[in-house]
């Protein structure tokens, strides 16, 4: 509710930049509906068996999406403002190559068919895994197993795309073919600490399945472990072949994140989101304490939005660190939407896959 | 000698759970010395067992940093301060260029400190005779059974006690296990003195004779012919001359090959009277000329020659070299032009050789009779 009240606000005051935070919020909650279900997926292609027991927490999660269309409606009336390369400078070269690509209609039906399929998939795996709780049919998980295959390539391909036209496109003249993966790194990120502070803090209240232990604790702790290390490797990865080359056409971009202030949130994002995770989950019992562990998919929850903040402010203003009151209710409406999402879904339903084949070697699962 | 000095007792079971069980039970009884042996690793065991967490981690974590700071210290003293040159305009000390370095030998180095940690501190590597080692109770467990061994130097170790407690857990197979005799009492020929006497004897005589051969003998007449001799090396000084160059301007008056002293700097007139263009007119002359016009002299006068400079207004336009006074010039005229420059046209004797010049000046001279063509270029 504070949240709204001060989005709103800060819409009022400041349309502009309110939408630029819009921008961020909404690829924060796409972060984390899309990122659970990816997990849930890639749970059925991978054949876990450890997570079985709080896959449904995923499933929950991932309903986010469906508020994905509402969080578009402010961004829609402030497009103008958002994308630049919607009114390009008459002999701009750079954005003429890229018109195919970069109009309006395009732009909006990969928008919407984007989520269209992501609520479809979304729909069907939970349809199949709540039918399982009370029909006890395995078929529905051979069948999941192959609706993950089919998923998996569009998911690489929307959450790429989703990445290039919500934050890459913002500033149009830059380029970079790894920013796919690098959002998808932040994505996977994103769902696991979701999910993560969530199982801990029903399970510590008692409120799961008896039988989860430290030990599936510990694998999704080091799962975030391994991805914090992908995200660092992908950014640096971008980062070193850009300043390597030194083409102007490229570094314009760590430029604009380097003056003017935003040069400290820069070295900000070097500790948010790579040392403080790495050093805070680097050991064996800080995946397996509950508290320490809850206390880090926090962080790296916020340090997904900062990292986002970092990735669409500085394109909204060049040279002048944008920080204030206005950009405040923005993530506290997202921690609101996906709390009010998960507690509506899971009021009266399961909360464990109770049908599903897998759930007591899941349970026995042991380091 | 004769008696045999306890090792262990042994016992076998059939199935995991069975030894988890069992691991779980002796770790309860208080025993410390104990060892599982599977044919292959057991999810939960650890905790069967409780086991304190390995480490081996700390050991990969010390030697990963200080492999990460070796790479860095040495990168920065070798491209920074022992032999210092700048690469793609980057600073002498450039931290992006050495994340990726730092990073793998961070990995390697932690790897193999892992992997020779754990078999030197851990397994005590060299000491390759093991008392479970040919027994029937480690052929059993390298195949399909699970066996744990309780060891006498455990403090709660006690013969009949122990034998009851593996019939309790249902063992099969309950053996003792005896230290090999032989092992025990072999000694190691390899630490007497008069053998290492003899290796340091060895290692002394050959690192003499080596030291004497290679730093006195190849330097004695008259094998230092050719070793040491008054010549230029690349990237020293000489000590041919006293100067300390090696090499030599040339001597005063001294004219190269292929080359003309110009001597008509600041007298273009008297150049235009006294110098004829040498070279015969023909296509592969004005090729050339055509060449180096477009690379040289367009920028400012125009791929024709009509002064329209395509750098914009960036300097003022030169004017048209169409013009009258341009065209009544000689061509040694011109070449004065090229050698000295002329208002901010700077002098191009650098950029371009003699017969450069020349030809630029006929495919110039081509230029203008294209625009103002005579009567007889018709016929």
């Amino acid at each position: 509710m504070v949240g709204l009240v001060l989005v709103v606000l800060s819409y009022l005051v400041d349309a502009d930049r309110a939408a630029f935070n819009n921008v961020i919020l909404y690829t924060f909650i796409a972060s984390i509906g899309v990122g659970s279900l990816f997990l849930v997926y890639t749970e059925y292609l991978s054949g876990a068996v450890w997570s079985t027991a709080f896959r449904r927490i995923s499933e929950f999660l991932s309903y986010s999406i469906y508020i994905l269309p509402l969080l578009l409606i402010p961004v829609f009336f402030n497009i103008g403002h958002i994308f630049h390369w919607l009114h390009p400078e008459p002999d701009d070269k750079i954005l003429a190559a890229k018109a195919p690509y970069l109009n309006i209609e395009f732009f909006v039906i990969r928008t919407v068919a984007f989520i269209l399929i992501w609520i479809l998939f979304q729909y069907l795996v939970t349809k199949n895994s709540k039918k399982q709780d009370t029909s006890l049919d395995q078929n529905l998980t051979t069948k999941n197993i192959r609706l993950s295959a089919v998923f998996m390539p569009f998911f690489a391909i929307t959450i790429s795309f989703t990445a290039i036209d919500y934050l890459m496109s913002l500033e149009p003249h830059w380029f970079s073919t790894i920013f796919g993966v690098y959002y998808f790194s932040g994505t996977m990120l994103a769902g696991l600490a979701s999910v993560t502070i969530i199982v801990v803090y029903l399970n510590e209240r008692g409120l799961l399945i008896k039988g989860l232990t430290n030990d599936h604790y510990y694998s999704l702790g080091a799962l975030m472990f391994a991805f914090t290390n992908f995200w660092a490797y992908i950014a640096f990865s971008q980062y070193l072949l850009i300043w390597y080359a030194n083409l102007p056409e490229e570094t314009f971009w760590f430029l604009a994140r380097w003056e003017g202030g935003w040069q400290y949130i820069t070295i900000g994002l070097i500790i948010v989101k790579f040392a403080v995770p790495y050093i805070g989950l680097l050991s064996q019992p800080s995946k397996m304490n509950p508290k320490r562990l809850v206390v880090m998919s926090a962080w790296i929850l916020f340090a997904h939005y900062y990292d986002l903040y970092w990735l669409a402010m500085p394109n909204y203003n060049k040279g002048n660190l944008t920080l204030g009151w206005n950009e405040l209710g923005f993530p506290i409406l997202a921690v609101g939407l996906v709390i009010l999402v998960f507690t509506t879904k899971a009021k009266n339903n399961n909360l464990v896959p109770i049908g599903d084949p897998k759930i007591k070697r899941g349970l026995d699962f042991r380091l | 000698m004769s008696e045999k000095i306890l090792y262990s007792y042994t016992g076998i079971f059939d199935t995991p759970d069975e030894i988890i069980h069992a691991a779980e039970k002796i770790s309860k009884e208080g025993f410390t010395k104990y060892d599982v042996n599977t044919p292959y690793p057991l999810h939960g065991m650890n905790k069967a067992m409780n086991l304190p967490p390995s480490k081996l981690g700390y050991l990969s974590l010390a030697v990963g940093l200080s492999g990460a700071l070796a790479a860095l210290l040495t990168m920065y003293w070798m491209s920074a301060v022992d032999y210092p040159i700048i690469v793609g305009g980057k600073p002498l000390f450039s931290f992006p260029a050495y994340v990726p370095v730092m990073f793998e030998v961070t990995v390697l180095s932690a790897s193999i400190a892992t992997v020779l940690g754990m078999l030197f501190i851990f397994f005590k590597l060299p000491n390759n005779s093991h008392p479970l080692q040919g027994t029937d109770y480690m052929k059993m467990v390298s195949s399909d059974k699970y066996g744990i061994s309780i060891a006498a130097d455990d403090p709660k170790f006690d013969e009949s006690s122990i034998k009851n407690l593996l019939t309790e857990l249902h063992a099969k197979h309950i053996t003792a296990i005896y230290y090999d005799n032989e092992e025990i009492n072999h000694k190691h020929n390899i630490f007497e003195p008069k053998f290492i006497g003899f290796l340091l004897i060895a290692a002394l005589f050959t690192s003499g004779i080596t030291y004497f051969t290679l730093n006195k003998l190849m330097f004695m007449l008259p094998f230092n012919w050719m070793m040491e001799q008054e010549k230029l090396n690349p990237q020293h000084s000489s000590e041919i001359f006293s100067d300390g160059f090696g090499m030599r301007k040339p001597v005063e008056g001294t004219i190269a090959r292929g080359y003309l002293p110009y001597q008509f700097a600041g007298q273009p007139d008297l150049a235009g009277e006294k110098l004829i263009n040498p070279l015969p007119f023909s296509e592969k002359v004005l090729t050339l000329g055509q060449r180096k016009y477009d690379t040289f002299c367009s920028p400012c006068h125009g791929y024709n020659g009509e002064g329209d400079s395509r750098l914009r207004g960036q300097f003022p336009n030169p004017p048209s070299l169409h013009s009258e006074k341009v065209r009544n010039w000689s061509d040694g005229r011109i070449y004065a032009v090229l050698m000295d420059g002329q208002n901010i046209m700077p002098s191009y004797t650098s950029q371009l050789d003699d017969e450069e010049r020349w030809a630029t000046i006929h495919y110039l001279r081509a230029l203008q009779r294209a625009l103002n063509a005579k009567e007889s270029d018709l016929k």
